[in-house]
């Protein structure tokens, strides 16, 4: 569904490109040069290409995680491993979370293209809401190990494993505190084309966390407790 | 951590009055003078009333062609931080031999090397290659500016303030005194307890943050900003090597990101990524900071690449050769530079199979570089050569990259590296490509510039002085660090015992002095071409009779770079439009919608770079304050709508009428 969503946007941002250019065009061949443009070409939403390609950035940076997770991860020092400590049943709980949240950002991308505010505010909310409960279980998740002596510093196992899980934790809560300023934004502004662009990169970013989240949830708690 | 927390802890943590170092004579003497340096700066603008233009104009701008220029400033100037270090370095070797032992001591010395490495490769060659890029792509392209104007101004000042943060380093506590990567243990908070280290990632890690967003904008402007009719193979070399170095920025610097962070937990939280105990691998590090750390080279030098190809084919007056090869050459060495980090660390045992493979993926680069050169000596082949200064700095450059290159082939044997690994062979090596490729190319690249950012050009006789210090100096100093090395001499030394090695130091110290004369010589350049700038003045804006867009417009550019958005037939569309008789429309003009200034940019960085000093010093108030003023600064940003204008028609008409009456003074 989604994926469609961005094949029609980027058919219709190509589409108004070659409007743009023929006009552009058409002027210019009354010019006895033809050598420039009489009209603007102002290039449409560079914003998206940039978003990916900060995505992109972030997913090196969760690639190097992943990479210290799988040179270190079975270095327990002696100390306790994933099938001592991880609580799948919770884990579940938590995906769960995570990836009903980004049906509900879809749903608010729907309402987004229908032109609804009120309802995209509504499902913001909810997948906000959702977004909260995750890192609700994860911090208590994180609180229970330390408290049983299994804090980062105990082994290189766990110290891999708090950064991977960890630096997904603050990407999600910073992808809270840019949905909470979205909505406000939203409320004052509307459905304008800058916040629905924002909203569609903000999309884009909510979406990548849920990618990454599986492959941690393998990776790490799935893998983990096998050992 | 927060143990035994007080109110002055939690106010200066760990900073006290011992920590600045008024007891090292050397160190006080240089406060003093960039502290009077600093009070003459502010006192000047004061007394001229510059604060305002400085910033509306510089500060707050989010012009590409101004934000490139404060690049390059800020290259400049740490270049002279960067060379002093340097001749502090060589006369200490020069001097210390047996009973001898110079003039400092082992706990400056250290912090001496790590300093100048870490200046030279991301406070000089950095901002050089990024304000090149800055000033040039866009204009090469046919833009107005760059895809996203305020993240530009936003990652001049990240850099700017990781510079901030080492200078600072230098009165306040020290810098670390680990070598330039800093690798643990010695790294560690064991071995290195002090804030010597944390000022090391914390500058980096601001000035990365900037690197990578200034990566992410020069793609997205280049993909996206084109004019129309410039396909990918009409692009011309300099923007196809800036985005091929732009892509390795963003593929690569997220890497650095990664592992500063990993060190911080380690040095921070107590984690154990990268120590000895308790499950901990510090090979890891090694591993992940020289997958930045390759890539790194090839995003200095490939842009520079760039800048030799503009200027052979300018000033020998032909098309480039072989662009198409020059361009895969590019892209190849784009790939293969992911795929030779290894090579920096042959010795640590990864075995023979691994270290085979590492040793032939390097000495492959050395074929599309090798291509690069061929094309560069077929384009100045019957061509009608004019031997202005950057063409000086690209014959220069060619001779000493292809040694520097050699030697790079020799150490890319891995038995010959086991004999040759961090000794000065090493040393001589990368600076012989680093000087004679970025830094060549960089003073080729800002000499040949010049006259389109200010619109008169560089003064020649004090250009050529630079050029024959520089390359005689280079001369002296490196080469005997060459047979230095093969005699076995280590890196990073601050003492010798045997006396018949002293005179190649002498002869290495003189060099340097003669590379210190050279910058000082480009400084005067610099100097009195601000005096003469009316003989030497550009009218036209096209001084060297050059072939891209750029020299298309006036010197300076226009705010909007072009009044009308120029189409482009071929490769070298200025070349192709000189040649077609293109007339320069004089009426018609329309207003153009622009980007606004904002203090946004500087606000941020400023309370990033202020929670980063914070941290470095334990100050978890400032860390806190400052994190929350740099939230609440982005959040604040997002809020504001009105982020453009439209230059209105006729003040276009007036701009372009301005040019047009200086262009029929100055007709031949």
């Amino acid at each position: 569904m989604l994926l469609q969503k961005l094949k029609r946007l980027e058919q219709r941002y190509w589409r108004a490109m070659s409007t743009n250019l023929n006009t552009s065009t058409t002027m210019s061949s009354t010019d006895t040069s033809s050598r420039f443009y009489v009209l603007e070409a102002h290039p449409e939403n560079g914003s998206l290409l940039g978003f990916w390609l900060y995505l992109m950035s972030d997913c090196l940076i969760f690639a190097c995680l992943f990479a210290a997770y799988a040179v270190l991860g079975h270095n327990y020092a002696a100390g306790p491993s994933g099938a001592d400590l991880f609580n799948l049943p919770i884990v579940a709980l938590n995906t769960a979370l995570l990836l009903l949240s980004s049906i509900t950002y879809g749903f608010a991308m729907l309402q987004m293209q229908k032109k609804d505010l009120e309802k995209t505010v509504k499902w913001l909310a909810i997948t906000g809401l959702l977004g909260a409960g995750f890192i609700f279980f994860e911090l208590s998740e994180f609180s229970e190990l330390i408290a049983d002596g299994a804090g980062p510093g105990r082994s290189g196992f766990l110290t891999s494993f708090f950064a991977l899980v960890g630096t997904h934790g603050l990407h999600v809560s910073f992808g809270i505190i840019w949905l909470v300023t979205l909505i406000f934004q939203l409320k004052k502004h509307g459905l304008t084309t800058e916040n629905k662009r924002r909203l569609m990169c903000l999309s884009l970013f909510w979406h990548f966390l849920d990618v990454v989240w599986i492959g941690v949830f393998t990776f790490l708690y799935l893998m983990g407790v096998l050992s | 951590m927060f143990a035994n927390l007080n109110l002055t802890q939690l106010i200066f943590g760990r900073l006290t009055l011992e920590s600045i170092p008024y007891h090292e004579p050397i160190l006080l003497a240089t406060f003093v003078i960039v502290a009077l340096g600093g009070i003459a700066f502010l006192g000047s603008m004061t007394y001229f009333k510059l604060w305002g233009p400085f910033w509306r104009d510089w500060m707050t701008s989010i012009d590409h062609k101004r934000i490139g220029i404060m690049y390059i400033v800020l290259g400049i100037i740490m270049m002279l931080r960067g060379v002093a270090d340097a001749l502090l370095m060589r006369a200490q070797q020069a001097l210390s031999f047996g009973d001898s032992v110079g003039f400092l001591p082992p706990h400056h010395y250290d912090q001496l090397f790590t300093v100048h490495g870490v200046i030279m490769i991301f406070f000089v060659a950095m901002p050089f290659v990024t304000g090149l890029m800055n000033y040039v792509v866009p204009l090469q392209i046919g833009a107005r500016d760059v895809a996203f104007p305020f993240l530009n101004n936003f990652s001049f000042w990240m850099t700017a303030y990781g510079a901030v943060l080492v200078m600072i380093s230098l009165f306040v506590g020290e810098f670390g005194r680990t070598g330039w990567l800093a690798y643990p243990p010695l790294s560690g908070i064991l071995a290195s307890p002090d804030v010597g280290v944390d000022y090391w990632i914390w500058a980096l890690q601001i000035a990365g943050v900037g690197t990578l967003l200034s990566g992410i904008n020069l793609i997205v402007t280049i993909i996206k900003m084109r004019a129309p009719g410039m396909t990918m193979m009409k692009m011309p070399v300099f923007t196809w090597t800036a985005l091929c170095t732009n892509i390795l920025i963003v593929m690569a610097f997220p890497v650095l990101t990664a592992v500063l962070a990993m060190l911080s937990l380690d040095r921070y939280v107590g984690t154990n990524f990268f120590t000895n105990d308790l499950g901990g691998n510090a090979m890891m590090y090694v591993n992940l900071i020289w997958i930045w750390g390759h890539p790194e080279v090839y995003i200095l030098v490939l842009p520079i690449f760039g800048v030799f190809s503009e200027v052979v084919s300018t000033f020998s007056g032909k098309r480039l050769f072989g662009y198409t090869s020059m361009v895969y050459a590019t892209v190849v060495i784009t790939i293969l530079s992911y795929l030779v980090w290894l090579h920096h660390f042959f010795t640590m045992g990864s075995g023979a199979s691994v270290n085979s493979f590492f040793g032939i993926t390097t000495m492959i680069i050395s074929i599309p570089t090798g291509a690069k050169m061929f094309n560069w000596l077929f384009t100045m082949y019957r061509g009608r050569i004019r031997f202005e200064l950057p063409m000086l700095w690209t014959i220069a450059f060619m001779i000493t990259f292809v040694i520097g290159g050699m030697t790079g082939v020799l150490l890319a044997v891995p038995a010959a590296d086991f004999v040759l690994h961090n000794s000065l062979f090493l040393i001589a090596h990368f600076h012989n490509v680093i000087i004679g490729g970025v830094v060549f190319g960089s003073l080729a690249g800002i000499t040949y510039w010049f006259p389109k950012a200010f619109g008169f050009k560089l003064e020649r006789f004090w250009g050529m002085c630079s050029f024959w210090l520089w390359t005689i100096g280079f001369y002296l100093a490196f080469m005997p660090l060459y047979v230095l090395g093969l005699m076995g001499v280590t890196r990073r030394l601050s003492h010798f015992e045997d006396p018949t090695l002293q005179i190649w130091f002498i002869v290495a110290a003189v060099g340097a002095v003669m590379i210190f004369l050279g910058i000082v010589c480009f400084v005067i350049q610099i100097v009195v071409s601000i005096m003469r700038r009316e003989s030497l003045k550009d009218v036209t804006g096209d001084p060297w009779n050059a072939r891209t867009l750029e020299w298309s417009t006036s010197s300076p550019p226009p705010d909007y770079n072009f009044a009308f958005t120029p189409k482009v037939y071929e490769l070298d569309a200025w070349a192709d439009m000189k040649k077609q008789g293109y007339v320069r429309p004089e009426t018609g003009f329309r207003a153009i919608h622009m980007p606004k200034n904002t203090a946004a940019g500087f606000a941020i960085a400023s309370f990033s770079s202020a929670c980063a000093f914070g941290l470095i010093w334990h100050m978890w108030l400032l860390v806190i304050l400052s994190f929350v003023a740099t939230l609440v600064a982005v959040i604040a940003h997002t809020f504001n709508y009105k982020r453009d204008y439209y230059i209105p028609a006729d003040v276009v008409a007036k701009t372009e009428a301005a040019r047009t009456a200086l262009l029929a003074s100055h007709v031949h």
